[in-house]
């Protein structure tokens, strides 16, 4: 049925778009123990994310949300199977949004150096567990007809789940550093050029050999092979990956992370493209796997829901653009003195 | 220890936490709201210097309410899958329009308004702040709607083995959650207007930024006193229409056990649910319990013998926090209507702004047993008539459930601890000068 076909790809948009958002926050709270070598970087830091990373985060509450009303046996068994990794990542990010609010409010270095290890690991484990989760994901997920999840946390840790846990990282970083080059100046903004030059072709590296593995660890490509023009989802991601480099040599750093934004929009919507209809396949019996169409909510809600999505998701997007364009500027020196700064 | 019962105790912990601060983030939003436009109406530099004030109080509050939010959403699907496959065609679409209509509104325009002091207008900075406020208010009608269904499904058929949506606007226009909606975010209101007196009495106890906290304390007594009747009157509501929607609630909240005429309201009671009686009831009223949920001292209430041993609600917790919650519900619009006389002379008046300082935790108290009655008096059910809770948590290993819970209550500790602590130390503070 059409509406449940639109309804899997706007579910992929959604998790692209939280992917795209706040993977830069995720990028640079991972860098943040590195490049934040004194206290002014670190504020530097916290403040060039400052005032987007809440609006960010909704992006996987809408996420979760969507996959909850239109696809709910999916919510279900997708939940309850991840349990213990959602479990990680639900407090990742508890650590994460309350350690930017607290960090400046006691002025104290040891308070302070709470905050940041929070920080580091609120930003690091989601990164690299979102990867986990949805490599899995596009690999199959040992469910049976009943949803029941046949497996442990450990299960998922499995070769090709580690390597997408590494894709997500990679992917971050360099989303982060180029974030960072945006918005800093003078010799933090150095540092995070070169990071993003060093770590472009280690990510390189990662997406062909992710590209590669998928090829053996998952059924991705069947959809690409039924219909060849598909792989112009691959094509425009590895372009938009080379791009980045192109930008990044030109200094023209806010091209790089906008190429950098489509090269995450991308990554997840070649895996997006190969589940097609499936959104949670089995890897015990093909039988078993939740797909659009045996796993959605009834037309009616489908109905509604599109209404919904079709009147905000626009206005959301206009407003958010509408703060990232009021927030352009680079953070400075002045901007920490300003007394609401993190 | 089984899965149900660790779930239970998860979710529980969870939201009540997370309505720890959520109470406070409706109500002061509006509060903040409203002395940031009387500064851009007036020019007054004390009230910018109250919208910071109250503001720096609001957002570390907001923090912790915005990150244990995000476990709510998380967990109807890790702790209770059965019951999302089962509701989320009507559910689970309130949660999303919640976070597409309300969610993202606010957070994004709370770092505006962090940030954007020198970046937009005074006027329009004002208006984030009502925006945000509007915002939350918005997700309140969200997620009750979907409470108020839980409470008393409407607008469903079960099909194919799930309840599917056929009437939108009968879950929209549920009376339930509109009824939860004009009591929950009332008291909401309730809760800061103490909250912003208490904090103002300390310092007039103190006898420091007097005109300051004169001022904050009138805005909040004339919020608190609207309130604090409001919300009675819609508590009562409330009760007429559980009376026809949930007896068994009823019957429990008010340790009536016969099925009979006249029935009579106990002032207190100690309920005994072993041998179905109450052991001690003190002030019994007859006939007001029969005018109270029916409006007429002779009509028939519904007894909890009336249902199955397995269909009742614990009585013992149900009816004490409902005693409680109406017993502070009655000292509220007292000590707002005292103030109110005392409103010129509150520095005068010692005794008063102590009890006021002290009664900071009340309307907390007020609120979270609200939600145990609501919650607790559902009980066995999880959709009230239609699914039990038994049959609703996820097939999930009971150890996973247990170190997350474990998991929950250190982290939450710790993130209450750490979060009153730095309200309190921000609100002892005082004003920037
Ligand atoms: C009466 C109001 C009310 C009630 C009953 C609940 N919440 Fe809540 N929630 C809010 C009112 C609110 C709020 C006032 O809108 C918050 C508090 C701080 C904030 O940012 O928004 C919020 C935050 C908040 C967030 C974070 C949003 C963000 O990042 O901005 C989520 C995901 C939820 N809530 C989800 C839930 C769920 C699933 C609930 C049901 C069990 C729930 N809330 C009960
Ligand atoms: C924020 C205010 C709320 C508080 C303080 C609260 C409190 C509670 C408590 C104490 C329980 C445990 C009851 C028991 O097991 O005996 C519970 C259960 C539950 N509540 Fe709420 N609740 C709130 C709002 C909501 C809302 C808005 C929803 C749905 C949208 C909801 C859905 C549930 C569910 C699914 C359970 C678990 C099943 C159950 O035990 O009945 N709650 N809640
Ligand atoms: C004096 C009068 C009051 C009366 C008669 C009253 C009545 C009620 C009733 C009958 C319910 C149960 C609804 C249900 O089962 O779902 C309820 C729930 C609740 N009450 Fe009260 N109440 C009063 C005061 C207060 C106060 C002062 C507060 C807090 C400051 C409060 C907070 C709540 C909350 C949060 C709930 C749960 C949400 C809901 O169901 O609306 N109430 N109240």
């Amino acid at each position: 049925m059409v509406l449940q076909t639109i309804w899997f790809f706007l579910w992929g948009l959604l998790w692209a778009l939280f992917f795209m958002t706040d993977g830069f926050d995720f990028g640079i709270g991972t860098l943040y123990p590195f490049l934040g070598k004194t206290d002014q970087d670190k504020r530097i830091m916290i403040n060039s994310l400052g005032p987007l990373w809440d609006g960010n985060e909704v992006w996987l509450i809408t996420a979760a949300g969507v996959t909850f009303a239109a696809f709910p046996t999916v919510y279900a068994v997708m939940f309850s199977s991840l349990y213990s990794v959602l479990m990680l990542i639900l407090f990742a990010l508890i650590l994460r949004g309350v350690s930017f609010e607290f960090r400046g409010k006691v002025d104290d270095p040891r308070w302070r150096k709470i905050w940041d290890t929070c920080i580091f690991i609120g930003s690091f484990t989601p990164a690299l567990l979102f990867g986990v989760v949805f490599a899995n994901i596009f690999k199959g997920i040992p469910i049976d007809h009943n949803g029941i999840y046949h497996g442990t946390l450990f299960t998922l840790l499995n070769p090709y789940g580690l390597l997408g846990g590494v894709l997500f990282v990679m992917l971050f970083l360099v989303h982060g550093a180029l974030w960072l080059a945006i918005k800093t100046e003078g010799d933090l903004h150095e540092r995070a050029a070169s990071v993003a030059n060093k770590l472009w072709p280690v990510l390189l590296w990662v997406v062909v050999i992710f590209l590669i593995a998928s090829r053996f660890f998952t059924h991705l490509y069947d959809n690409y092979l039924a219909h060849p023009a598909l792989f112009l989802v691959i094509l425009i991601t590895v372009f938009a990956l080379l791009s980045i480099k192109f930008f990044l040599a030109k200094r023209a750093f806010f091209r790089a992370w906008f190429a950098s934004a489509l090269t995450i929009v991308g990554s997840t919507f070649f895996g997006i493209v190969g589940l097609y209809p499936n959104l949670f396949p089995s890897s015990l019996n093909p039988k078993y796997s939740l797909t659009a169409q045996n796993a959605s909510s009834s037309p009616l809600t489908l109905k509604i829901m599109l209404i919904v999505v079709i009147i905000f998701l626009p206005i959301v997007i206009g407003y958010q653009i509408w703060t990232y364009n009021l927030f352009k500027g680079k953070v400075t020196k002045e901007d920490l003195a300003y007394e609401e700064a993190y | 220890m089984d899965v149900v019962l660790l779930s239970r105790l998860q979710f529980a912990t969870a939201t009540m936490f997370h309505f720890l601060f959520v109470p406070l983030t409706l109500g002061l939003s509006v509060l903040v709201a409203f002395m940031e436009t009387k500064y851009v109406r007036t020019g007054d530099e004390t009230y910018l210097r109250m919208t910071k004030f109250w503001g720096k109080l609001f957002l570390i509050n907001f923090a912790v309410g915005v990150v244990t939010g995000i476990t709510l959403e998380f967990q109807f699907g890790t702790n209770w899958s059965r019951y999302s496959a089962f509701v989320g065609d009507i559910f689970g679409s309130l949660l999303a329009i919640e976070a597409t209509a309300a969610f993202f509104l606010e957070s994004t325009l709370i770092g505006v308004w962090i940030f954007g002091w020198n970046k937009i207008s005074k006027k329009a900075h004002a208006i984030v702040m009502w925006l945000i406020a509007g915002a939350g208010t918005m997700s309140a009608v969200w997620i009750l709607m979907a409470n108020g269904w839980m409470q008393h499904p409407v607008g469903f058929t079960i099909r194919n083995g799930r309840a599917e949506l056929v009437d939108f606007a009968a879950v929209v226009f549920n009376k339930f959650a509109i009824l939860e909606f004009f009591h929950t975010v009332p008291a909401a209101y309730i809760l800061s207007a103490f909250f912003v007196m208490g904090i103002s009495a300390y310092h007039l106890l103190k006898k420091q930024h007097i005109d300051f906290f004169t001022k904050s304390f009138r805005i909040a007594l004339v919020f608190g006193l609207i309130f604090s009747i409001f919300t009675a009157i819609t508590g009562d509501m409330h009760g007429v229409h559980v009376t026809e929607t949930q007896p068994a609630k009823l019957a429990a909240m008010e340790a009536h056990w016969e099925t009979t005429t006249r029935a009579p309201l106990h002032l207190f009671a100690v309920p005994d649910e072993k041998n179905e009686r109450n052991s001690v009831e003190i002030g019994s009223i007859p006939g007001l319990l029969s005018f109270l949920t029916r409006h007429d001292f002779n009509a028939e209430v519904r007894g909890l013998k009336d249902f199955p041993k397995d269909e009742r609600p614990p009585v013992l917790l149900s009816f004490f926090s409902f005693r409680i919650m109406v017993a502070l519900g009655a000292l509220f619009p007292l000590l707002t209507i005292i103030g109110w006389f005392k409103r010129n002379r509150l520095v005068e008046s010692p005794g008063y702004l102590k009890i006021m300082l002290w009664s900071i935790p009340l309307p907390y108290i007020a609120i979270e047993l609200g939600w145990v009655l609501a919650e607790v008096g559902r009980q066995p059910w999880i959709v009230y008539g239609l699914m039990k809770t038994s049959d609703a948590a996820s097939p999930v290993a009971s150890s996973q459930v247990l170190i997350s819970l474990i998991a929950f209550i250190l982290v939450y500790s710790l993130l209450g601890a750490v979060g009153f602590y730095l309200i309190a130390k921000n609100a002892r503070q005082g004003p920037a000068h």
